[in-house]
């Protein structure tokens, strides 16, 4: 196993160091990010991130636009899970303004989100494994992500950057036959992650390429400030949908996994192990959905009372947090995202250093960053 | 019924007309070999890609090509033509001349093995040389000179990477291919590889069964020597972009394609002719040459020969859109540390089972050897030994790995697979909307 001692080591023959430039145009990095690696041979020896490629100031617009019209700028910031995104604008707009969302707004939430999160596991779970080389792996997630774009487009219209809700609860009711859709894909679902694992979970080489890759303990995870999956991979017990539920969280019944080393290979558990949970708590919401309208009573013009308010929900990728200034007009005095992949990619270099090229793309898969939020 | 297939004694009448006999049998049939195994050879290579995407759709839950002709089956013919048509780009700070020439000799380098793989028997081999399998191995070798060339002159440094890391794999997993046969050519007692066909063609036997370890061992060697998942490192997409070939555009690129794809159909070819014999299918003689179809016997033979050799290329796309990569040291470790003492322990014990074979004949009146006319012919008794040692082999070569690699970490693997706990949280206040909390307004 390759140790971090190898970067205080001689380097191999008196070979002077290679720069080698991943990106930002380079198959796994995952969009736009550059990394630059110093290498020792193919070690690596240092690192460093050059991010910003896919900067469109969100946060800047967002301070010259009226609260409505924000809400389809925060879809583009994880675009994976343009779901979960905009929950966190609408919920803080909403908890704000002391807006009371309707119960059936708040499950078609929750359904919604989850599926998005089983969506952007699924993503993960394809690109990672194509990295590592299980190229299969990619096109079997697909096909279950196209069944969940197949339910969001026909909510919502759109596949991918679905603008999904409205300050005080939803555009419209869920559509008809709702519920029949999500139970078909929830009963589908089992048997597809099962196969995923047999092909990967207990395959030699994914256990060599992922057991020991990228160790982060716990502590030196809430140091960095990891979230998510990559947070709970270490063993570290955090997850907002328990801590502070939002939307029906509160009512469902749900296991959180945990890791326990922090390698590659928990986190890749821990994500698998999250769509099951993810599927449960789908179940339970489908259940027990009720009647009602979708709709609080929203004023026409949204003007959250002066002050500000933090706010943040349990996304794919970890904790995604808005904070917000309102000075009582129609558009908000400043807005700051908290994004979990800008956060999670900090711990690229702690993770790298000392391993292989390959590895790098390892573990980049493993923080499953999307760029899109880092360079918001 | 098999008249049509008198065309080439035709042909050969009709020759001699025109032409010497001399300049016939030594010219003029040659070349018409060779070009016949060469549209063979590219033949077998544009549709092997055609059927690896055709496969890799199947097990993706896709269709695959559909478009260029019925089931897409001109797609490679379309792909060709768009290769030859496209731009040849060369970067400004490649070194061009070795640039250029590089390609070239991966291709020649896979072609000209070929030449010496025997299809059939009689004329559906080019040339029979009493070193074939030394030529099959110094020649496919010679592909890694291109790889570096084109690493090298591409002056980029994926290509770089790329171009060492594929020589060292080739280098490595080189010596246990080599050391992997010498196995099969003990009971074969040739080096030729039409030898080793008749060999096992005379004993109504394949090689397979005296030697399942040497055939695993040529087997993964072969893929890892042919840069093939899950040994893939030199052109690992996700990290080295497209390794050697990263430069390279339109013509020259689908040079090297091809190349990778022949240099696959020489390891299947030879694959099947050291183990699966060859040509050899229980029988055919009896049901053509034995009658005196003689031509039909070549061309079922080789019809034979493809569909053993198919079988294996199958094998190869199964691996390859089942399994993730390697790492590059684990790669190393699994040439050295694996591959390497299985392939020793198997010469070892085959040349222990030949000895016990020979002493045995004749003691007490049993029989163990009929003749050795060609190769190591054996009787019942001496196939079951050898079929007996060759299965014993599997389970010492088991035992003896596990021996050296207990302690390192990837044996352990599973041991070392935690399950990850499921905990249920307790659930902290609920996020509800704070109107009244709203804390003191900003300037």
């Amino acid at each position: 196993m390759h140790q971090v001692e190898i970067a205080t080591q001689q380097s191999l023959l008196d070979a002077p160091e290679m720069t080698l430039n991943m990106g930002p145009q380079h198959p796994s990095t995952h969009g736009v990010l550059r990394v630059v690696l110093k290498l020792d041979g193919e070690s690596v020896i240092d690192l460093d991130c050059d991010i910003g490629y896919l900067h469109r100031g969100m946060e800047k617009i967002a301070e010259n636009r009226m609260y409505t019209m924000i809400a389809p700028y925060w879809d583009r910031l994880d675009y994976i899970a343009a779901v979960s995104n905009g929950l966190v604008w609408v919920e803080t707009v909403e908890q704000m303004m002391g807006l009371d969302v309707p119960p059936r707004a708040h499950y078609i939430r929750t359904i919604l989100t989850e599926l998005n999160r089983i969506a952007s596991h699924l993503l993960w779970l394809g690109t990672h494994a194509l990295d590592i080389g299980a190229v299969t792996i990619l096109l079997w997630a697909f096909r279950e992500r196209e069944e969940i774009l197949k339910i969001f487009e026909r909510q919502f219209g759109a596949r991918l950057t679905c603008h999904a809700w409205r300050v005080g609860g939803m555009p419209n009711d869920a559509y008809e036959g709702f519920a029949e859709d999500v139970r078909t894909f929830i009963n589908n679902l089992p048997k597809r992650l099962d196969e995923y694992e047999t092909v990967l979970s207990e395959n030699r080489i994914w256990l060599s390429r992922t057991v020991g890759i990228g160790v982060i303990s716990g502590e030196e995870a809430i140091a960095i400030g990891l979230s998510g999956p990559a947070l709970r991979g270490s063993g570290v017990a955090w997850d907002i949908r328990k801590s502070r539920p939002y939307a029906a969280y509160a009512d469902m019944d749900f296991d959180v996994p945990l890791g326990e080393n922090g390698d590659t290979y928990d986190r890749y558990l821990v994500r698998m192990e999250e769509m099951r949970q993810a599927r449960r708590i789908i179940q339970q919401a489908v259940d027990k959905m009720p009647d009602g309208p979708v709709n609080a009573k929203v004023p026409k013009l949204i003007k959250p009372p002066v002050g500000d308010y933090y706010h943040s929900i349990e996304g794919p990728k970890g904790e995604i947090g808005c904070y917000l200034v309102s000075d009582g007009t129609q558009q908000p005095w400043r807005v700051r995202v908290r994004p979990p992949c800008f956060m999670n990619l900090q711990a690229l270099k702690k993770l790298c250093i000392g391993h292989l090229v390959a590895d790098v793309v390892a573990i980049i898969g493993t923080l499953d960053i999307v760029l899109g939020e880092i360079d918001r | 019924m098999f008249g049509f297939l008198a065309a080439p004694t035709f042909i050969d009448s009709l020759l001699l007309k025109f032409f010497s006999e001399q300049t016939v049998n030594f010219v003029i049939w040659p070349l018409i070999q060779v070009g016949l195994v060469i549209t063979i050879t590219a033949g077998w290579v544009a549709y092997a890609t055609y059927l690896e995407r055709k496969i890799s759709a199947f097990i993706q839950a896709r269709l695959g090509p559909m478009r260029v002709g019925p089931w897409g089956l001109l797609q490679p013919i379309a792909d060709g033509l768009k290769l030859l048509i496209k731009e040849d780009f060369i970067p400004e700070n490649a070194d061009r001349w070795i640039f250029f020439v590089a390609p070239y000799i991966a291709v020649v380098a896979a072609f000209v093995v070929m030449a010496v793989v025997p299809f059939g028997p009689d004329w559906a081999v080019i040339t029979d040389v009493n070193i074939g399998v030394l030529f099959v191995l110094a020649v496919s070798s010679v592909g890694v000179l291109a790889l570096i060339l084109a690493g090298w002159s591409s002056n980029s440094k994926y290509a770089l990477l790329g171009a060492l890391r594929s020589s060292a794999q080739m280098v490595s997993y080189e010596v246990s291919m080599g050391l992997g046969i010498i196995g099969a050519l003990m009971f074969a007692r040739t080096l030729s590889l039409s030898g080793i066909v008749t060999a096992q063609a005379s004993d109504s036997i394949w090689f397979i069964l005296y030697q399942p370890v040497g055939f695993v061992i040529f087997l993964i060697s072969g893929i890892a020597e042919n840069n093939r998942a899950p040994f893939d490192l030199p052109e690992a997409e996700s990290e080295l972009v497209a390794g050697f070939h990263t430069e390279y555009s339109g013509f020259r690129w689908s040079l090297f394609f091809m190349a990778e794809y022949t240099a696959m159909v020489v390891v299947t070819a030879v694959a099947t002719t050291l183990y699966l014999g060859g040509w050899y299918f229980p029988f055919v003689y009896r049901l053509t040459e034995a009658r005196g179809y003689h031509n039909a016997y070549v061309v079922i033979s080789l019809i034979v020969f493809l569909a053993k050799a198919g079988l294996i290329l199958y094998l190869y796309f199964w691996l390859r859109w089942t399994l993730p990569r390697f790492r590059y040291d684990q790669l190393m470790d699994l040439g050295w540390k694996w591959m390497l003492p299985a392939a020793l322990i198997n010469i070892v014990m085959t040349a222990i089972a030949v000895t016990v074979i020979q002493g045995l004949d004749g003691v007490r009146g049993m029989r163990t050897i009929d003749s050795l006319a060609s190769g190591l012919g054996l009787t019942g008794t001496g196939k079951a030994i050898a079929i007996a040692f060759g299965i014993l082999n599997l389970f010492l070569t088991a035992g003896v790995l596990s021996l050296i690699n207990w302690r390192s970490r990837d044996f352990n693997l599973k041991k070392q697979r935690r399950q990850i706990r499921l905990v249920d949280l307790p659930k902290g206040a609920p996020a509800i909307a704070p109107a009244e909390s709203v804390s003191e307004a900003r300037p």
